[in-house]
């Protein structure tokens, strides 16, 4: 669907050169919801403004749907651009036009009739539950209406992929919250690709399908968020990681731990079987659990436990090889013994 | 006192005229000739849809050449343009020349201005959303400029005022010209005073009209 090759986007400024985007490939499936995550000045932004080209790459390839966008004429980048939406953190409205004539703007550069328009503008400003707004200026909205007015006008041309520039960086949690069942919903019922970028690993937690970091304009990790949540592999990945699954447990209370602290965590089936009940019947130890949390990430649970085990220093070493032997994801946090 | 006043009532009736007719018809040609103007100096800047550094430098230079030319020497200097544009160069006609001349890029450079006010973003998200360069100058940049360049408007037509007072030298005429040839170089302080009040309302009263109309076109 997206295919990047080797993109590099260099910014020149007073003599100066910045990179923004270096040597990037990547590939963005039909239908799912890919998420970039970095903090500012990683490069995402350049990167997803180098997808519709508001920035024109300073080398390299985009190829969507089998088209190479950096190849077209100023006509045919225009029409494609028609099938690509986009959405902004600052939504960037027409002030001076109502939520009626900010999504008609969309339909009216694609060149559509005024009955098309009027059809479609409604249909649109139902979808995002904005019908008795149609008559009201920008200013007169709420960020998350701002927002639906965004998704409305980049929906207008029936678009094959979303792109969405730190979308709800600007909303509060619970807007956040409805923005993003909004996003899921248009992507399951209408198929859209949607491309994302976010500081926010919450928002990649609740809508993603894959992922990918970027730190100083390269990718240094990607896949599946599932995956990525459960095994990340770069320290900046376990950074935004730990920005939404708080496992820390305060140093007090580890301290005062007299046996050995460690850390479970039980991935997709088999955090539904009854592995921690099946470890006290077979080994004479106690447990004792510290903290326990279950994710559920696209529907899939990944349970996380920190556990103090308390027993006989061979019992305890004999536990934990049986949990090594269930599950893959085991780490002594603190051995006392 | 009254007296004198109403004596000069004829006179100033159509020294008002004649600043009224000065004052539209330069007003008018600034407007069709410096809004384009100014949106050729705004869209031709770096990053923008027209991006050309030649024809931004060739008309920032142009307007600045003339905006840097006092009124009353450009009033003499452009007679030769005037004679052939009126036929004359004498009268309120002829006086509009010059004045539309010295408000053209005067205007421009508000407008200009105002469309610069504009959030970058908002731009960029019409050409996000595939709009030609011209719907975007249409339906993005004029109506989100439009409070500003009414302001401009209102601007430029209070300058065009006080510019139109030297429109005496070429004859032009209007309530300027009435008040320093009657009340400053004949003493009469009736006659001025008069004048400069009627000045004043005529400037209070664009003023008040041009922030009206700015609002209620204001969206933000």
């Amino acid at each position: 669907m997206i295919e990047v090759k080797e993109v590099t986007k260099i910014y020149k400024a007073k003599g100066n050169e910045i990179v923004g985007v270096k040597n990037v490939s990547l590939s963005i499936d039909k239908g799912e919801i890919f998420g970039i995550v970095g903090y500012s000045g990683a490069g995402k932004s350049s990167l997803l403004r180098c997808l519709n080209l508001l920035e024109k790459p300073t080398s390299g390839d985009i190829l969507i749907d089998g088209v190479s966008i950096t190849t077209l004429g100023k006509k045919e980048l225009r029409e494609e651009r028609l099938k690509i939406g986009m959405i902004f953190q600052h939504f960037y409205l027409i002030s001076a036009k109502t939520v009626f004539e900010n999504i008609a703007f969309a339909l009216k550069a694609a060149g559509k009739t005024k009955d098309e328009i009027n059809r479609k503008t409604l249909e649109l400003l139902k979808m995002v539950g904005l019908e008795n707004q149609k008559d009201q200026y920008p200013s007169q909205l709420s960020g998350g209406q701002k927002q639906r007015v965004g998704i409305a006008r980049a929906l207008a041309n029936d678009p094959k992929v979303l792109l969405c520039d730190e979308a709800t960086s600007a909303l509060d949690p619970n807007t956040t919250k409805s923005i993003l069942s909004l996003l899921k919903t248009i992507n399951k019922k209408l198929g859209i690709t949607i491309v994302l970028i976010t500081h926010e690993m919450e928002v990649v937690k609740e809508i993603c399908h894959r992922m990918a970091v970027m730190q100083d304009g390269e990718i240094i990790e990607s896949g599946d968020v599932y995956n990525i949540f459960a095994n990340p592999k770069k320290e900046l990945t376990k950074t935004f990681i730990s920005s939404v699954i708080q496992m820390d447990l305060p140093e007090p209370l580890l301290k005062n731990r007299k046996g050995t602290v460690i850390k479970i965590q039980f991935k997709g089936a088999i955090a539904e079987e009854a592995v921690v009940s099946e470890l006290f019947q077979n080994f004479k130890v106690k447990g004792n659990i510290l903290h326990g949390k279950i994710e559920y990430i696209q529907e899939t649970p990944l349970g996380i436990f920190i556990m103090e085990l308390i027993g006989d220093e061979t019992e305890v070493k004999r536990a934990i090889a049986y949990i090594e032997s269930r599950i893959e994801n085991l780490e002594v946090v603190k051995n006392v013994a | 006192m009254l007296d004198s006043i109403f004596n000069i009532l004829p006179d100033l009736n159509k020294a008002f005229f004649e600043t009224l007719y000065m004052v539209a018809i330069s007003l008018g040609v600034s407007l069709i000739v410096g809004l384009p103007l100014g949106i050729i100096l705004f869209i031709t800047d770096k990053g923008l849809l027209f991006e050309n550094a030649l024809i931004k430098q060739t008309a920032g230079i142009l307007v600045n050449l003339i905006r840097s030319v006092p009124f009353i020497i450009l009033l003499v200097a452009l007679l030769p343009l005037t004679q052939l544009i009126t036929g004359t160069t004498i009268g309120p006609t002829a006086a509009s020349v010059s004045l539309s001349v010295a408000a053209i890029p005067f205007f421009a450079r508000l407008v200009e201005t105002s469309l610069r006010e504009i959030d970058k973003g908002v731009i960029e998200a019409a050409v996000a959303v595939g709009a030609t360069p011209w719907m975007i100058i249409r339906e993005v940049l004029l109506p989100e400029a439009k409070p500003g360049i009414v302001q401009a408007i209102t601007v430029t037509a209070i300058s065009l005022l006080g510019y139109s007072a030297m429109a005496g030298i070429v004859g032009g005429g209007g309530i300027g010209d009435f008040a320093i040839r009657f009340g400053y170089y004949r003493y009469d302080n009736t006659i001025m005073i008069t004048t400069v009040v009627l000045l004043i309302v005529i400037v209070q009263l664009m003023q008040v009209i041009g922030d009206g109309v700015a609002k209620a076109v204001n969206k933000r």
